[in-house]
């Protein structure tokens, strides 16, 4: 059976490769893509402590963030279609009328 | 096949249920045309936030001697904790409507969503100060943010809400994955996500597991962007600058409020054992906050965007208050987060007054020579500006003194010193707006058209003035209340 | 099993990361997401692993595919602004420290023991819905407001025209 480690490891490496992308990537679409990849991260690590602990709290937890991703998708894609509209980009490099 | 129904006490949970049923009511009732117009909607919702305070401030369901009461399998407390707070929101909310009504009909977003949505992200908050379990936390703590993302772009056509909804968005959802993170590293560490499971099993077990410090870290990073404590604030102030100006007066009072609410519940009723290392940092969050807020509010001509600056480094204070961890120092951040909420939303009320149709007016010149057009208006915004900075006999002098002695009793002398200084900084930027009211004549060149004044929006500033003086004045009865908050933890 | 389905899970993540068209990178965390759901009945967890493709495959990543077609997004991402790579460089050197103390420590970790008892169907449906509908019913409530509220929040912003 594979170790407990492992399946942290992977859950680490990918929540790992979302965190570098939001902040390397400009397109907003993107970037939402890789905050997804890591809430999927972070699902993967509670349904293996799930496992390893024997409880079933972190199946139920896994639940809701599926359910708090699939909220936040829609609100997150409404935002940025209604910006789409008033200037053509989802580039957020260009998104500098206020200065950061 | 045998369930086990655990026991429901409803009753805990009556302000939730109401305030969700009117969010769902004011969006129903949009649908029937009227003759009296939409702005019944507005009053409908204020109807549904008294209610919900009268039937939180008798306490519902909860003992008569202020003790908590666990329901929904301990998932759920009602304590005088989570009513001092869920009574903040409340205000908050109440007031947010009042100084909405007219701004949604200018800006032509006067329908029962704006509403609706205000109310859900008000269950949401109310929902992170009761919940004893970090799924409650986590699920109330969305419901604000998603409702928030919504009301930072509610003004469509304006580019600057877009993207300042799209700034909130991304960097809220960055911040919820780094939470969950933590909260999932936890719950492998001592295998539940109930506050007091957690912390029963820390004090049992060997102390310091690696995953779970690694948990209370990211937790800290995934709070701290809630909070907007530096170095995680960098969506603060294009966030409250795009914002419709209420929704930025709620977001600063209400929604960090509750951000603190959960914070503190977490780290203080989950993981005292680790507070030798949660307290440094927080320390050095608390410094680096006060100061960077200050120092950039300093070179700030918008008043929005200097107003955000301010309410980073109001999160920096609190945060001082954090550091000392005691009875006092929980009970000043109540009494504090209460002043603010007065303090705050007055002065956005103002912004919103002065900024007129489309927001046009929020820089520090339309502000000159206020004093000599409209003399009550510029003596009501001074009263929030010194309130703000800590000058007596105002609601923020009482809170900041409360604050820095609960930190200098703790021993962090040198982090009071830092506060105080920071005082004296936040002096030059909040007297700037004040010297161009009082001091300076009007600007020919800028065109004066006269500020409406509507009964909602004078009912809100006077609740804010009389919430700012009655608080700074009589202290003792809110400091005994916020007291009582603690002992009930 | 596990360490193929990982790898290629890590894969297609590298890939939509460094992907400049949006499709792609939507096409390779589909990838990531069936490789989770493979992971997940290795790990017992037969319901979640279901849920993992009919929402986040089946329609999350369907929404954001309409999105994408939708708004037509010309490839125009081009460089990074000169001054932010440094501050870039920054963000990911950072990120990979914590990432390798991170596995150092998850490699070296005591973890916790496993608890007592033997949960009879493991990750089936009938379990979770127990649970689901017993322990953990304020949160299942709390989830179906905030459903709400997105709702009424993605049509307000995303609608034509509000009258």
């Amino acid at each position: 059976m594979v170790p407990l480690n492992h399946y942290l490891i992977l859950s680490a490496v990918l929540f790992s490769i979302g965190a570098v992308g939001v902040f390397t990537r400009r397109n907003a679409l993107i970037i939402y893509m890789c905050i997804e990849l890591m809430l999927n991260a972070v699902n993967l690590t509670f349904i293996a402590f799930s496992k390893f602990l024997n409880n079933m709290d972190g199946h139920i937890f896994t639940f809701m963030v599926m359910t708090v991703a699939a909220a936040e998708a829609a609100v997150g894609l409404a935002i940025i279609i209604s910006m789409f509209r008033n200037k053509e980009t989802v580039n957020v490099d260009e998104i500098n009328l206020m200065k950061g | 096949m045998e369930i086990l129904i655990p026991t429901i006490k409803l009753a805990t949970i009556y302000p939730e249920i109401i305030i969700t049923t009117f969010a769902i009511l004011v969006l129903l009732l949009q649908v029937f045309p009227t003759v009296i117009g939409k702005d019944y909607l507005g009053y409908t919702s204020l109807a549904g936030v008294i209610l919900a305070a009268i039937i939180t401030g008798q306490g519902g369901a909860s003992g008569e001697g202020g003790e908590a009461i666990y329901s929904f399998s301990n998932m759920w407390v009602v304590d005088n904790y989570s009513r001092f707070f869920k009574l903040i929101f409340l205000l908050g909310t109440g007031l947010t409507i009042l100084i909405s009504i007219k701004y949604t009909k200018d800006e032509g977003i006067n329908n029962g969503e704006y509403y609706s949505l205000l109310l859900f992200a008000t269950a949401g908050m109310m929902l992170m100060a009761g919940g004893t379990d970090l799924i409650v936390i986590f699920l109330g703590l969305e419901l604000m943010s998603i409702s928030l993302y919504v009301l930072a772009g509610y003004v469509r056509k304006r580019l600057i809400s877009n993207e300042s909804a799209l700034k909130y968005f991304l960097l809220g959802s960055f911040a919820t994955g780094f939470l969950l993170y933590g909260i999932a590293l936890l719950y492998g560490a001592t295998g539940t996500t109930s506050l007091k499971g957690i912390s029963g099993f820390i004090s049992e077990a060997s102390f310091g597991s690696p995953i779970l410090i690694m948990g209370m870290l990211l937790l800290l990073i995934g709070f701290g962007f809630k909070i907007a404590a530096v170095p995680f604030h960098m969506w603060t102030p294009d966030v409250y600058e795009g914002a419709p100006s209420p929704i930025t007066a709620f977001m600063s009072a209400g929604p960090k409020a509750a951000a603190f609410a959960a914070f503190l519940r977490v780290f203080i009723e989950a993981l005292p054992s680790l507070q030798g290392i949660w307290v440094d940092i927080i320390w050095v969050l608390a410094a680096l906050t006060m100061t960077i807020g200050n120092v950039i509010a300093l070179v700030q001509d918008n008043v929005k965007r200097m107003l955000a600056y301010s309410s980073i480094a109001h999160a920096g204070y609190v945060l001082v208050a954090f550091v000392s961890t005691d009875k006092l120092g929980v009970a000043s951040i109540l009494y504090y987060m209460l002043a603010y909420t007065f303090m705050n939303i007055g002065a956005f009320a103002i912004v919103i007054i002065i900024g007129g149709k489309g927001e046009e007016k929020i820089n520090l010149k339309d502000y000159t020579g206020l004093a000599y057009r409209y003399p009550l208006t510029a003596a009501a915004m001074c009263l929030f500006l010194l309130s703000l900075t800590g000058i007596p006999p105002t609601a923020g002098f009482m809170g900041k003194l409360y604050i820095f002695s609960a930190a200098i009793k703790s021993g962090y002398v040198g982090l009071a010193t830092i506060a105080v200084l920071n005082s004296v900084i936040s002096v030059y930027y909040y007297m700037k707006i004040i010297l161009a009211m009082y001091m300076k004549e009007p600007e020919s060149s800028v065109q004066h058209s006269p500020l409406v004044f509507t009964p909602a929006m004078i009912i809100a500033l006077g609740l804010a003035v009389y919430g700012v003086l009655r608080m700074g004045i009589f202290p003792s009865a809110y400091i005994s209340m916020a007291q009582q908050s603690y002992l009930s933890f | 099993m596990f360490y193929i389905i990982g790898g290629v899970a890590v894969l297609s993540a590298l890939i939509m990361v460094t992907n400049k068209k949006p499709v792609s990178a939507a096409m390779s965390l589909i990838v990531v997401m069936f490789c989770l759901a493979g992971i997940y009945v290795i790990l017992d967890a037969h319901l979640i692993a279901a849920l993992q493709i009919i929402v986040y495959a089946g329609a999350i990543m369907v929404l954001f595919l309409f999105v994408i077609m939708l708004l037509n997004i010309q490839e125009k991402e081009g460089r990074v602004a000169k001054h932010k790579i440094f501050f870039q460089f920054t963000w990911i050197l950072a990120t990979g420290y914590v990432f390798i103390n991170m596995v150092k420590l998850i490699g070296a970790g005591d973890l916790p023991a496993r608890m007592e008892g033997n949960i009879d169907g493991f990750g089936t449906t009938r379990v979770v819905a127990e649970i689901l509908f017993t322990d953990f019913l304020l949160p299942f409530e709390i989830a179906s407001i905030l459903l709400l509220a997105a709702i009424v929040g993605a049509v307000i912003l995303a609608k034509a025209k509000i009258e």
